[in-house]
């Protein structure tokens, strides 16, 4: 699988490079600027593009809209965004075109190494991986307001929780240490209290999910 | 005691020879200025007000700040007059014109500067007051003489004694008699004007240090309010660097310590006993997470990255979505703030929105922030909730704290709290867009 990388701070670059490059990622580029990554996008049509938010020249948000601009042009183009800090408002743009493949993380993920590769091939199969930041931030908000979330149990809101940063069911059964069937029997349960449509795609139920929880905003 | 008498004679001549010279000089000075003023201000003052009129056609444009140079160099002729003769001081406040400003932003920096409003409200008081008080010590001074050469003989050129062929003052001048009586009032006049002029001339220059001189009560105030508020941003930057010393200090320096203690365990028992060492390269792993997250909260709190990242419209946007209750935001900014101004502005939202979840209760919020480029550039931030009111702007309270921050940069803070609500509080702070 090959990746374009975006990361202006030498270290963490070089160590993503390495950890990348040990699960087995082929690194197209590893470049540092906005402008570099705007041209590794177009020239090299990666499978996927780790971005930092903050790139120069501009030190602003310059990577994630480099990446929101190459995936209007590309749609669907997986792309996973690394920051020190996590917003629901970027959050909220990466999601807007509704197609999936978005990962939005904190650089903390990158200590456990494998759940952050695990997000990363997510990501690139066109799944979600949304930091439980910006999910509890979400949660926090949505239940002070919406009574169908303050019928979930506490197990199912912890299942929702899971559900929404993009987990898979079985991932999400071996976290919580339960069966698969269990999972699929809370997530029916909570489709169902939230008037959701159950849909068997993976993918399509997330971006449900995370539509649901940042609606009315 | 002749020789007393005749040094004692002597003195009083050069003392008397002096104050001859200084009062001659007054009044020739007091003369040529009634002169320079009338002159000058009626010129002045009709090239200004004809360049000005010709600005929209666009000759003005060009012909107005040389116009206008050359009041400022009239003024600063009266302001160098003023300083040497009676030692009045109007100090000049210009504001320097940009370096490479292309005639119409030239233009219309001087006419929008107060110093160059000011020079041109004097003209016309220049050309009637100022000429009055300058005209009536020259006057003082030197119509005694006419008095004096009436009384010497040039009453014949008016009249051959059986009329009164000219008035010196109130004197009918008719024969030697009333020329006398002329020279008397002159006389008079002459000890009055010797006494007088030069606190006449000083009157003039007051005059025109009242209008040209920016006022010396604003001046004060202005002072008085810079010291409070330089003050208050001192104390509060340098509470802010306690603050986040002792953050770092008791967290994420503690913690990295902690962890590289951990390190030095684990290499010790790496060998000996790896499940050990497992378990504390977790705990290692552990605080350097919380020393992250830590630092992450610090930051925010120093300057929000998204601040940074997208300036005050998106940072409030943000704010918004982290609060627990239903808040709008309407924000209508073209261009980014100063750095300063957006960091003010953006902690001060955030200390009001606070207030309103905390105390007020509140279940909706709507937050407004727009720019009017109106009066050199105005950020207006609004803030209303629905909770049940009764905020004020007291000593403790965060509003007070809020006051204290946007005082800084000149901004206002008004609060509307009726008992039962709803809460709007207004912040105001004159800024530019870049």
């Amino acid at each position: 699988m090959r990746v374009v990388l975006a990361e202006d701070l030498f270290l963490l670059r070089d160590g993503l490079v390495r950890m990348l490059e040990a699960f087995d990622f082929e690194i197209a580029a590893a470049v540092e600027t906005g402008p570099e990554l705007t041209r590794a996008l177009a020239d090299l049509a990666p499978d996927i593009a780790v971005v930092d938010v903050r790139l120069p020249p501009s030190h602003t948000d310059e990577g994630l809209q480099c990446a929101l601009a190459a995936r209007r042009a590309r749609p669907g183009l997986p792309v996973l965004v690394l920051s020190q800090h996590v917003e629901q408002l970027y959050a909220r743009e990466l999601l807007a075109d509704g197609v999936g493949g978005v990962g939005y993380l904190l650089k903390d993920r990158v200590f456990d190494a494998e759940q952050f590769i695990d997000a990363v091939r997510r990501v690139a199969a066109g799944g979600t991986a949304m930091d439980p930041q910006v999910i509890q931030q979400l949660l926090t908000r949505r239940r002070a307001d919406d009574r169908p979330l303050g019928r979930l149990t506490p197990r199912e809101l912890e299942v929702l929780e899971l559900m929404a940063q993009g987990r898979s069911n079985a991932a999400i059964a071996s976290q919580l240490v339960v069966t698969e069937r269990a999972i699929a029997k809370h997530t029916s349960n909570i489709f169902a209290k939230l008037s959701l449509d159950v849909s068997d795609d993976d993918n399509r139920r997330v971006l449900a999910v995370l539509a649901y929880l940042d609606q009315g905003r | 005691m002749d020789t007393n008498g005749d040094s004692g004679d002597t003195d009083a001549d050069t003392t008397g020879g002096r104050r001859t010279r200084a009062v001659a000089l007054v009044g020739a000075r007091a003369l040529a200025l009634a002169v320079v003023a009338l002159a000058g201000s009626i010129v002045l003052f009709v090239l200004t007000v004809v360049s000005i009129v010709l600005v929209p056609v666009g000759v003005g444009i060009v012909t107005t700040p040389w116009v206008l140079a050359a009041v400022r160099g009239f003024a600063n002729r009266r302001r160098l007059v003023a300083a040497r003769w009676t030692g009045v001081r109007i100090p000049p406040a210009y504001r320097p014109v940009p370096a490479n400003a292309n005639p119409w932003a030239r233009c219309f920096h001087l006419l929008g500067d107060p110093a160059v409003r000011r020079d041109l409200m004097w003209l016309p008081v220049d050309m009637t007051a100022g000429f009055v008080t300058a005209l009536l010590p020259a006057a003082l001074l030197l119509y005694p003489f006419e008095g004096f050469a009436l009384a010497a003989g040039l009453w014949r050129v008016f009249t051959d004694g059986t009329y009164v062929g000219w008035w010196y003052g109130f004197v009918p001048v008719g024969g030697q008699l009333s020329a006398l009586a002329a020279a008397a009032l002159g006389a008079a006049l002459l000890v009055v004007g010797v006494y007088t002029a030069p606190f006449l001339l000083r009157v003039h220059f007051l005059l025109t240090r009242s209008v040209l001189a920016s006022g010396q009560g604003e001046l004060a105030e202005r002072v008085r309010v810079l010291t409070e508020t330089r003050q208050d941003a001192v104390d509060s930057s340098a509470a802010e660097l306690r603050r986040i010393e002792r953050d770092l200090h008791d967290g994420a320096q503690a913690r990295l310590v902690a962890m590289g203690m951990d390190l030095g365990t684990i290499d010790a028992l790496i060998e000996k006993d790896p499940a050990k060492a497992r378990q504390l390269l977790a705990q290692a792993r552990r605080s350097s997470a919380e020393a992250l997250t830590e630092l992450r909260d610090l930051v925010r709190g120093i300057h929000p990255p998204v601040l940074a990242e997208r300036g005050l419209g998106d940072a409030v946007r943000a704010l918004a979505l982290r609060m627990p209750i239903g808040t709008e935001v309407d924000v209508d900014l073209p261009g980014r703030l100063g750095a300063p101004v957006e960091s003010a502005a953006y902690f001060a939202v955030g200390e009001v929105l606070t207030n309103a979840v905390k105390h007020a209760g509140a279940e909706r919020i709507w937050i407004d922030v727009h720019h009017t480029p109106a009066h050199g550039g105005m950020l207006r931030i609004s803030v209303t909730d629905d909770g049940r009111g009764g905020a004020t702007i007291g000593a403790g309270s965060g509003l007070s704290g809020v006051e204290r921050r946007l005082g800084t940069f000149d901004g206002v803070l008004a609060v509307s709290s009726p008992a039962g609500g709803p809460t709007m509080v207004t912040m105001e702070i004159p800024c530019e867009l870049s």
